[in-house]
C-alpha cells in the first residue's frame, strides 16, 4: 500500500523550490491568457443564445450563423471600400463592425418576426426545429452568394507582441478583448438599467403580468433579437480580423460551444453567459495544452454533457429564495 | 358615467365556453364587487377586459371607447390596469423594479418617481423593502406590492383578482382598507373575490356571476341580507 504514495513526496518539494524558473509556469500565463481571449468570444455569442432563451425560452441554433453572417457581412463592406491603408486598420474595423451588427441586428429581428413568431404557442419543438432550419439557410444561402470557397479577410490585424510575464501577448487580441468587454458592460447597463432592459427581464420571468405592466412584449422580444445578434455580428468581424478566413460553415461549431458556454453559466442568465464563456475558453486552453490540441472539442463538449446531467442550471441559475 | 362596459360577451377556451354572454357596468368612482364560485368566469371576465383572452363576440367599452379588439398594452395605456391572481409579481427583480415596471408606460420618470413615493406612503412596508427580491417578500407583502405595481401606472380603474387570496383573516382587513383608501383617492375599482363578506363590506355594488353570466346584481348592503347570498356565498 505505501509504495505508490512514497516516490513522489520529494519531487513534489523539489518542483515547489524551483517553480519561478520552471519553464511551466510561464506556460500557464499563456494558457490562461489564450483561455481567455477564446473565451470572451464565446462569452459575446454565449451572450444572445441567453437573452433569447430567457425571453422566448428557445434555443436559437441559427445563432452561430448569425455570427457567420456578421463576418461576411463584414467581408463584403471591407472589400467595397477597396484597399484600406495598413495603419487605418483599427479604425477601418470599427466602422465595419459597427456596420456589421446593425445588419445583422436587423437579420435577427427579421428571423424573430418571420421564423419564428408565428409559431409562439406551438410546440417547442417545433421552433426549435424551424431554428435549425433558419440555420441552414443561412448557411447555405452565403454558400450560394458568396462561394462555397473560403475567403481571406481583407484586413488583418496585425500588431506588436508583447511578453507579459512570460506568455505571448499580441496588441489585436488586447484590441478583441476591450471591444468584447466594453460591449458586456453596456449590455449589462442595458439589461439592468434601463426600462427595456428590466421589460427582458420581467417577459423572462411571466410573459402574461408583462403584458398587464404595458409591456408591448413583441417590441421587446425584438430588440432583443437584435442585441443579440449585433453582438454575435461583432464577434463574427472579430475573427474574420483576427483568423484572416472566413467560411460559411464557421458558425457552426462556434454556435455549438456558444451553447455550451451559456448551459454552463445558466441559460437565460446574462453574467452566467459571459462566465461560461470564459469558464468554458479557461477549460480548453488547459485540456489542450495537457492532453493536446485535438481533444480541444472534446473537453468542451463533455463538460457540456457533464452539465446536463449534473448542474442543468449552471453556474449562475435559478438561485431564487422564494417564499409562497 | 360608465366607466367599464360589458355589452354579451362570449369566450371560449378552445371548445369550452367560459363566458356566455356577460354584460356588466362600473360607473365612474365606484368600488364594485364580482363573486362567484371557482370556474364561473370571474377571471376570465377580468382577463378579457385587459385584452390577455380575446372576446369571441360582445363589446367591451372603457371610458367609451370600445377595447375588444385592442392589444393589452394598449388597455393599459388608456389607464385600465388589471391586478392578476396570485399577484405575479416578478421574483427575481427588486421591490423597486417590481414597482418601476408599474410605471413601464408612462414616460416622464419622475412622475413614476413621484408615484413610487406616494405608494411608499400609502403602504410603508414597501418601502422598508424595496431592496428586497420581490420573491422574498410574504403572502401579505406581495399582495401589497402587486397593488402598489397597478397603482405606478396612474390608473383610472383599478381590476383586483381575488387580494385576499391565502392571507390571513387580519392581512384581509388591511387589503381591503388599502382598497378603500385608493377608492377614495379617485380611483374606479372592480374587485373579484370569493371572500364575499370582506368584498361587500368595502364595495357600493355588487355582481354574482355563475357559470358564465351574471345571475344577480345589486348594493352590497341588499345582498349582504339576500337569503339567497348569504347561503351561497357567506356561510350560515
Amino acid at each position: 500500500m505505501p509504495r505508490r504514495t512514497s516516490p513522489k513526496r520529494p519531487t513534489a518539494s523539489v518542483t515547489a523550490t524551483v517553480c519561478f524558473a520552471d519553464p511551466k509556469r510561464i506556460l500557464m500565463v499563456q494558457v490562461i491568457w489564450d483561455g481567455l481571449f477564446v473565451g470572451s468570444f464565446y462569452a459575446l455569442i454565449a451572450l444572445g443564445y441567453s437573452m433569447v432563451y430567457g425571453i422566448i425560452k428557445l434555443l436559437n441554433f441559427a445563432h452561430g450563423d448569425i455570427y457567420m453572417l456578421g463576418a461576411f457581412i463584414g467581408f463584403a463592406a471591407l472589400t467595397s471600400l477597396g484597399g484600406i491603408p495598413a495603419t487605418l486598420s483599427i479604425g477601418a474595423l470599427l466602422v465595419v463592425m459597427l456596420l456589421s451588427m446593425v445588419l445583422t441586428g436587423g437579420a435577427g429581428v427579421l428571423i424573430e418576426r418571420f421564423a419564428y413568431r408565428p409559431l409562439r404557442g406551438a410546440p417547442r419543438l417545433a421552433v426549435l426545429i424551424t431554428a435549425v432550419g433558419v440555420s441552414f439557410s443561412l448557411e447555405y444561402g452565403i454558400a450560394a452568394i458568396a462561394g462555397p470557397n473560403p475567403r481571406a479577410f481583407p484586413i488583418r490585424l496585425e500588431g506588436n507582441v508583447f511578453n507579459i510575464i512570460g506568455a505571448r501577448i499580441s496588441l489585436p487580441q488586447i484590441i478583441l478583448i476591450l471591444i468584447a468587454g466594453v460591449l458586456m458592460i453596456l449590455l449589462n447597463f442595458y439589461v439592468q438599467k434601463t426600462s427595456t432592459g428590466r421589460a427582458m427581464r420581467s417577459i423572462s420571468l411571466d410573459r402574461n403580468a408583462s403584458l398587464l405592466m404595458g409591456i408591448n412584449v413583441n417590441q421587446v422580444i425584438s430588440r432583443t433579437f437584435f442585441i443579440g445578434s449585433a453582438l454575435a455580428g461583432a464577434a463574427g468581424v472579430m475573427a474574420g480580423a483576427y483568423y484572416g478566413k472566413i467560411d460559411f460553415l464557421m458558425g457552426f461549431i462556434i454556435g455549438l460551444k456558444a451553447f455550451t458556454a451559456a448551459v454552463i453559466g445558466g441559460i437565460g442568465n446574462i453574467k452566467g453567459a459571459m462566465l461560461g464563456g470564459l469558464v468554458l475558453g479557461f477549460v480548453e486552453a488547459f485540456g489542450s495544452e495537457w492532453f493536446g490540441g485535438q481533444w480541444r472539442d472534446v473537453f468542451a463538449f463533455a463538460v457540456l454533457i457533464l452539465f446536463l446531467t449534473l448542474r442543468p442550471t449552471g453556474i449562475l441559475g435559478e438561485r431564487v429564495t422564494e417564499r409562497v | 358615467m360608465a366607466m367599464l362596459e360589458f355589452d354579451n360577451v362570449e369566450v371560449f377556451y378552445g371548445k369550452v365556453q367560459a363566458l356566455r354572454g356577460i354584460s356588466l357596468r362600473v360607473d365612474e368612482g365606484e368600488i364594485v364587487a364580482l363573486l362567484g364560485n371557482n370556474g364561473a368566469g370571474k377571471t376570465t371576465t377580468l382577463s378579457t377586459a385587459s385584452a390577455l383572452v380575446k372576446a369571441h363576440s360582445g363589446k367591451i367599452a372603457f371610458n367609451g371607447a370600445d377595447i375588444s379588439k385592442a392589444q393589452p398594452w394598449n388597455v393599459v395605456g388608456a389607464g385600465l390596469i388589471h391586478v392578476p391572481e396570485g399577484r405575479r409579481i416578478f421574483s427575481t427583480l427588486t421591490v423597486l423594479e417590481n414597482l418601476q415596471l408599474g410605471g413601464y408606460l408612462v414616460k416622464d420618470r419622475s412622475v413614476v418617481a413621484k408615484r413610487i413615493e406616494h405608494v411608499y406612503e400609502l403602504l410603508p412596508l414597501l418601502a422598508e423593502r424595496r431592496a428586497q427580491q420581490g420573491g422574498t417578500l410574504s403572502g401579505g407583502e406581495q399582495q401589497m406590492l402587486a397593488i402598489g405595481r397597478g397603482l405606478i401606472a396612474g390608473p383610472k380603474m383599478l381590476m383586483l383578482d381575488e387580494p385576499s387570496m391565502g392571507l390571513a383573516p387580519l392581512i384581509v382587513a388591511q387589503v381591503m382598507q388599502v382598497i378603500s383608501e385608493i377608492r377614495d383617492q379617485g380611483t374606479t375599482v372592480l374587485l373579484v373575490e370569493q371572500n364575499a363578506r370582506a368584498a361587500l363590506k368595502v364595495t357600493d355594488r355588487a355582481y354574482v356571476i355563475e357559470d358564465g353570466v351574471t345571475t344577480m346584481e345589486g348594493k352590497a348592503d341588499d345582498l349582504l341580507a339576500d337569503p339567497r347570498i348569504i347561503d351561497a356565498y357567506l356561510g350560515a
